[in-house]
């Protein structure tokens, strides 16, 4: 069993959370993901590894209420136990050789995009952090971001901070103002990753993303994750989640995301009342 | 008096239109008189014929004459002593091809039904509490087993018998393989699997789920770090292969990994009780003929879906799958279209399955493995309309470990090398199973678990 240690609510949207596993925070790094179940009829979903301390023996996520698993997992409190929590999957960001480096977060993808950026600081890369949220309440982990970064540009989609647009504009501004990028790091929905990889393609900038299908057993033994990269069917969970951006055939993905729409919404519409009693 | 009706002893069936709507046992077992009747079909052979087409060498005509004595819990532990999982082996063995092929009573009639007799005692013996068995004390050496397939089942509990600190490590949330996540319900039921699995802890081995070698841990660090000082590696073969035609990342095309693990490890037949969803349409199309097939085939129909084909390149007489499992399908409804071949999975605006192309088949010249090769019949091509394509063409081992354990050999396609007693290229580290192998059979994996559990002790004791 695996203990929820700290519990934190970061905006309506998105909570944090602790969880108390060692074996996984003993390897994990950045770009990582697990995969965990909430309880014994439980989905398994894989959710990033937005930090670990090897110390204390812990694993932080940070997930968005976006179906009936997140918000079943939203509805714990600390001191309960999810039942299933597997990892690190997946293969760790490469940073090797990144010397000034864009990072991209959409949305939740912010949170995603944080141990990225922070790691790449730590290493001593400039790293220019442009994130993005609907308006100014989602904005979530504003100091953490700051610490993570040379450079923050924080926008929102109706401009309440003051700072109006998607990323996609922001990050044009800067490639515009010759911003001489290595690399560029796009983290979020697949939408905007896609508009992030149609920028830089034109300037052939290395631009590196973080695809997030469907998983089931997250070690490859299913291939319910399956992608085309280069033409050539990749299994996101033991060969990525990190790919190149301008490699990934997006309409695909895309459409294998919404795979589940109509069970989703069963999912949810059965079981509203027992959760959040009809919210949503 | 040997009984010489010419006709095994039939088991009882559910019916077959009641049974392809639910997921409860197919086949129901012997009761006591049915099992001594049968047995008094074996002829107790002085020179054995059956046993040399058993794998694991189970003294056939020995506990066959205990079951015709109504000896049932003596009959349980002559098969125990070979075989550590009789309840699951009487099931999904393919007998046709292996003790019963070689039955004296084959010639003339029905072989005698060996399986089912080991299903029989098996399944009395665990309803009594299961056969008694000897444990050595401890000897304190550790052994880490990954996997918790019938592999490494067999070697943690023949280890744990020694006295070996024994843990096993599984990737999943549930131990049991591909009995767990594969073979559904209907076939083998999960309560036994489980109470073959709490056999294995109850002679002491430990069992430790969510835990992916390679990942978790490297097999270098089971042995630097956590104190392991050998290691079976009993991982299976769980890595999809894909036929490579147009269509098949479209939405609604499954491997038959994904469709059997949303079923049967997720209970997705319980959707949405259980939370994980699978999609059936109202027609499926399965692509391959082994096991992996019909039981895919079976869990469609089950589902709801009103047309199942079965699309097989070869003929009747090339399928690999069990001669029960065939049967079976068929009575359900199955339909299936032999030599014919996939070429396209056809979409529609929403990326989601609409039909399947195929072409007609024809058996040409053998190939290398002897069997006739299947050419294209030109102008043959139609297409079915399916809203679902289940690909079951076959799996091979998972890299993850391999890529993971430096100076480790493998074959080009993943098979782990090892010798006759299951010792791989790396001091220490045994290997076997489909994770050698390839996809082979449950008591394949078994016996190869069996094996390396001897080679381990000999290994530790001589150092
Ligand atoms: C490698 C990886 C890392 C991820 N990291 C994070 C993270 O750090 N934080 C976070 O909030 N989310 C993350 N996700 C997405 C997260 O797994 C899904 O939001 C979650 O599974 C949705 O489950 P649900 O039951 O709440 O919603 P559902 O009702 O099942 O679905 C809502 C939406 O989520 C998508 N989805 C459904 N099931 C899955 C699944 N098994 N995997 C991926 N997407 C799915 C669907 O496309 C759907 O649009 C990650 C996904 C992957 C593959
Ligand atoms: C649908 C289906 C039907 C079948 N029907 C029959 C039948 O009727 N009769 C028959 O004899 N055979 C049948 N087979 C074949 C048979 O099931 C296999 O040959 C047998 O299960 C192999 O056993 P194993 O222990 O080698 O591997 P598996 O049963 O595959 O077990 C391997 C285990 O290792 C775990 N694992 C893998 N990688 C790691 C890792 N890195 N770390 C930790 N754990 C890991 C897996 O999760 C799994 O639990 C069938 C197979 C399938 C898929
Ligand atoms: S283990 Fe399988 S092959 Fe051996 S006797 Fe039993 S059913 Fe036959
Ligand atoms: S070959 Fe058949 S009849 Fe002869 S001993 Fe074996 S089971 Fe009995
Ligand atoms: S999640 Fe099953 S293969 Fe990737």
């Amino acid at each position: 069993m695996f203990k929820i240690l700290k519990k934190r609510v970061l905006n309506p949207d998105v909570t944090l959370m602790e969880i108390e596993a060692p074996q996984v925070a003993r390897k994990a790094l950045p770009g990582q993901f697990i995969i965990l179940r909430v309880d014994d009829k439980g989905e398994r979903i894989p959710l990033t590894v937005a930090g670990f301390d090897r110390e204390a023996g812990s694993i932080t996520i940070i997930f968005q209420k976006v179906g009936y698993t997140t918000i079943k997992l939203d509805s714990m409190e600390e001191g309960e136990c999810l039942i299933d929590f597997v990892g690190p999957l997946g293969v760790a960001s490469e940073f090797e050789g990144m010397k000034k480096v864009a990072v991209i977060g959409g949305g939740l993808g912010v949170a995603i995009a944080y141990p990225q950026a922070k790691a790449l600081h730590d290493l001593g890369a400039e790293v220019d952090l442009i994130v993005g949220f609907r308006n100014k309440d989602l904005i979530i982990l504003e100091e953490e971001l700051k610490d993570a970064s040379t450079n923050l540009t924080m926008m929102t989609d109706d401009g309440s901070n003051g700072n109006k647009g998607f990323v996609t504009a922001a990050l044009q501004e800067r490639l515009a103002q010759g911003a001489n990028y290595d690399t560029v790091i796009a983290i979020g929905p697949l939408m905007m990753m896609k508009a992030v990889c149609d920028l830089t393609n034109e300037s052939g900038i290395h631009t590196i993303i973080s695809m997030n299908p469907i998983m089931i057993d997250g070690t490859g033994m299913c291939g319910c994750c399956r992608l085309t990269v280069d033409g050539k069917t990749k299994f996101a969970c033991v060969d990525g989640p990190d790919f190149d951006g301008h490699k990934v055939d997006f309409a695909e993905a895309i459409a294998r995301s919404k795979m589940y729409k109509a069970e989703e919404k069963i999912s949810m519409e059965k079981h509203n009342c027992r959760l959040t009693g009809g919210v949503r | 008096m040997a009984n010489m009706n010419t006709n095994k002893t039939p088991m009882p069936e559910q019916d077959p239109n009641i049974r392809n709507k639910n997921f409860s046992e197919v086949a129901l077992g012997y009761t006591a008189e049915m099992a001594i009747d049968e047995a008094a079909r074996c002829l107790n052979c002085k020179n054995q014929p059956c046993v040399k087409g058993c794998p694991v060498n189970v003294r056939i005509p020995e506990f066959v004459s205990l079951v015709a004595a109504g000896k049932f819990i003596e009959a349980a532990e002559i098969v125990k002593s070979t075989n550590s999982l009789p309840a699951i082996c009487g099931r999904v063995c393919p007998q046709e091809t292996q003790c019963e092929q070689l039955c004296i009573r084959n010639k003339k009639g029905d072989p005698v039904a060996i399986g089912r007799l080991e299903r029989f005692v098996a399944d009395y013996a665990m309803a009594q509490g299961g056969a008694k068995e000897d444990i050595a004390p401890s000897n304190g050496h550790k052994v880490a087993i990954v996997g918790s397939g019938p592999s490494g089942l067999t070697c943690a509990g023949d280890l744990a018998k020694l006295g070996y600190d024994v843990t096993i490590f599984e990737a999943l949330h549930t131990p049991g393989g591909v009995l767990v996540y594969g073979i559904p319900e209907f076939r083998l039921p999960k309560a036994l699997v489980r109470k073959e699995i709490a056999g294995v802890e109850a002679l002491g081995a430990k069992l430790k789920v969510n835990q992916v070698i390679g990942k978790t841990y490297s097999l270098d660090e089971l042995m630097e770090d956590e104190g392991f000082e050998a290691i079976y590696v009993g991982s299976g073969a769980g890595l999809p292969k894909f036929q490579k035609i147009p269509g098949e990342n479209l939405n609604c095309v499954y491997s038959a990994n994904e469709f059997l693990t949303r079923i049967n490890l997720m209970r997705g037949y319980d959707f949405p009780e259980n939370d994980t969803p699978v999609f059936v349409g109202n027609s499926v199309a399965v692509v391959g003929g082994g096991n992996v097939a019909m039981d895919a085939a079976r869990c469609a129909k089950r589902m709801g879906a009103e047309n199942v084909y079965i699309i097989y390149r070869r003929s009747d007489a090339e399928m690999p799958a069990r001669a029960e499992e065939i049967h079976h399908a068929k009575e359900e409804g199955i339909i299936f279209r032999l030599l014919t071949n996939p070429t396209e999975i056809i979409g529609d605006e929403n990326g989601r399955v609409k039909a399947l192309t195929c072409v007609e088949m024809e058996l040409g010249e053998p190939d290398d493995s002897g069997r006739r090769r299947p050419v294209v019949i030109k102008g043959s091509e139609y297409t079915i309309d399916v809203q679902t394509v289940v690909i079951a063409i076959g799996n091979s081992p998972n890299p993850l470990i391999k890529d993971t354990t430096p100076g480790l050999a493998a074959e080009s396609w993943g098979g782990i090398i090892t010798d006759e007693s299951g010792a791989t290229s790396r001091e220490g580290v045994y290997a076997g199973g489909d994770a050698v192998t390839g996809a082979a059979t449950v008591i394949l994996a078994m016996g190869a678990g069996k094996t390396a559990a001897a080679a381990i002790d000999e290994y530790i004791k001589s150092k």
